[in-house]
């Protein structure tokens, strides 16, 4: 039994490993051959994988498309989700509060392709009607989807961090005199600031990794974005959108596989630092 | 401090980001497959979205004719659909564009057999603008300088139109590459030049007439069959300045007078027997036709179907 559970354990360890190589394989060989250059997918704009003039791989739309939706996102995100979770774990009577960490659960449940729906339906004409953009799958559309989607997982992993502020801080705050807001501002924020961050990190990270809703909102046009009512297209969604055709073993196809491998850069250099964060608060 | 629970949630969500990226990749290039269902046999047709509407059609009409099989049809694109032939993942690949040499060649290295193609049907691929715009006719030129890389029209005002919804500049919607429907128009109407950044990348022939029946602003191209009346508008489209502009109508596609017709293809890895044979017999047959006009394409020309019979 112990010997099955310290399996699974390890498991864990040789899928991420596993994947890791896997992608990193079927990207490498166009690198190295040098018929794509690395410095060209990072700093060049121009995605033309099956043009029959001169083929380019230039990825810079797409990272600043991935950036731009998930950091608006975030705008709106972070306040509602930071906000809520000290709602929940501060002010709220303990039976709405219950009903409230249900619907919360439920809000996260939704999978990702009816978020999509719902911004390609309902958001779109809304997005239209108020802003008079002239289209209505943007930028804004994926960035209000994706802070829905984000929004259940910074309260969860907020709230727990507020939770975790022993009592003893709230009850020597309020023996002095604090008011309820003054404790919350003055000493839980400060106490849990950590746990918080990681909350907000972890939320970037589901938005730089969502696919399937922002591949259906933001309009899937490469283009450096100049306001929030442009159409963009993300890294995620290209590689959604494309893969499909790739004949296995082409440039395209590896240059796709390219794309993987900076996803999963930027996810896990989040991750990492949201983890170090709260190592840190632990040692102190 | 101790924060419980925080370290539990990051392992989870780990999990999920990084393996959101390959994820999401692996599903996409690996649907298709054969399912067998009891007692019958099952054709896969897989392919282009401009042909997935008259391809369903079918496959519900030959059930009545054929109870015992099933046809199941699913689109993502031309060249979705004849990769996953060559991967022998379907039996029968829809394709509005011809097989690429490349894919021709493939398909004798991989597979060590010819794909053969059967012309079912014709398409005049339309230019589709918002039903207000006044607009009527639009020339090649005019076209690639819209939709090429290094084009000049960015604005309806450079071609003299005002929109009544309000909006001078031009909203592009396109398709994504692997749709036959893109390769075609670069091919024909951009000649080959590249597309564009910054037109919006519709995955079906649908999306593209839907956003621009939303969109007062936008001109997009799609299959004739996808025409929505009151909602979108169809130009006439001219082959070159000084050309006359011809409306894309069953009659002008079927003579070739309309500048972007193209034929609809059902391609099969090396000769077709059984009941993929049959089904596509039964495609040309005039039942299978009358489906294609049905649907709003152009059904073979008389010359076609007796042709088709002498080879018989």
């Amino acid at each position: 039994m112990g010997l099955l559970i310290r399996l699974c354990g390890i498991s864990a360890i040789l899928f991420v490993m596993g994947i890791l190589l896997f992608i990193v394989r079927e990207a490498a060989p166009v690198v190295v051959s040098g018929r794509v250059s690395l410095v060209q997918f990072l700093t060049r704009p121009e995605w033309f994988p099956t043009s029959e003039v001169h083929r380019r791989y230039g990825a810079l739309a797409m990272i600043a498309g991935t950036f731009s939706v998930t950091g608006l996102a975030m705008l709106m995100a972070v306040p509602f989700g930071l906000g809520a979770a000290l709602y929940l774990s501060e002010f709220c009577p303990p039976r709405p509060k219950e009903v409230l960490k249900i619907v919360m659960e439920l809000l996260a449940a939704i999978p990702s392709v009816v978020w999509g729906f719902i911004g390609l339906t309902v958001l779109s004409r809304i997005i239209v009607t108020l802003t008079g953009a002239p289209v209505g799958v943007n930028m804004l559309n994926g960035a209000l989807v994706l802070a829905l989607m984000s929004v259940p997982i910074i309260v969860s992993i907020a709230e727990d961090a507020l939770k975790a502020v022993p009592d003893s801080y709230r009850e020597a705050a309020l023996a002095l005199g604090a008011t309820r807001w003054q404790v919350t501002w003055r000493v839980l924020l400060p106490a849990a600031r950590h746990g918080l961050l990681a909350a907000v990190l972890l939320g970037v990270g589901r938005g730089v990794g969502e696919t399937m809703a922002v591949l259906m909102t933001t309009g899937h046009a490469v283009q450096m974005p100049r306001s929030v009512l442009d159409s963009v297209r993300t890294l995620t969604a290209n590689i959604a959108a494309e893969l499909g055709e790739a004949p296995a073993g082409s440039d395209h196809y590896r240059v796709l596989f390219l794309t993987g491998v900076l996803l999963m850069v930027i996810t896990l250099a989040i991750n990492v630092t949201a983890d170090l964060i709260v190592r840190g608060v632990k040692r102190s | 401090m101790r924060i419980p629970g925080t370290r539990t949630v990051i392992e989870p969500s780990f999990w999920r980001s990084a393996l959101a990226a390959g994820m999401a990749a692996m599903i996409c290039a690996g649907c298709g497959g054969q399912s067998a269902p009891e007692g019958g046999t099952t054709l896969q047709i897989k392919g282009s979205d401009t042909m997935v509407n008259v391809a369903q059609a079918w496959a519900e009409a030959y059930h009545q004719v054929r109870p015992g099989v099933r046809v199941e049809v699913s689109g993502g694109g031309s060249g979705v659909g004849i990769a996953a032939l060559l991967r022998g993942t379907v039996d029968i690949a829809a394709s509005s564009r011809d097989l690429k040499p490349e894919e021709a060649e493939q398909a004798r290295r991989y597979t060590g057999r010819e794909v053969r193609s059967f012309v079912v049907g014709h398409d005049a691929l339309a230019v589709y603008v918002h039903a207000s715009n006044p607009l009527e006719e639009i020339a090649f030129e005019q076209l690639a300088d819209m939709f090429a890389e290094g084009g000049r029209i960015e604005r309806w005002s450079q071609l003299g139109v005002t929109i009544p919804g309000g909006g001078d500049k031009i909203i592009r919607v396109s398709r994504q590459s692997s749709s036959g429907t893109y390769e075609f128009f670069r091919e024909h109407v951009l000649g080959r030049r590249d597309f564009r950044l910054g037109s919006r990348d519709m995955n079906g022939s649908k999306e593209v007439v839907e956003l621009v029946a939303a969109t007062p602003a936008a001109i997009g191209y799609s299959g004739m069959g996808y025409h929505e009346p009151g909602r979108v508008k169809m130009l006439r489209v001219s082959p070159g300045a000084g050309r006359p502009a011809v409306a894309p109508t069953m009659e002008t596609a079927m003579s070739g007078e309309y500048p972007i017709a193209r034929s609809l293809l059902l391609l099969t890895l090396g000769e077709p027997e059984g009941e993929i044979r049959a089904f596509l017999d039964w495609v040309r047959s005039p039942t299978g036709q009358t489906i294609v006009r049905e649907c709003g394409y152009v059904p073979l020309t008389p010359d076609e179907r007796a042709a088709l019979t002498a080879g018989r």
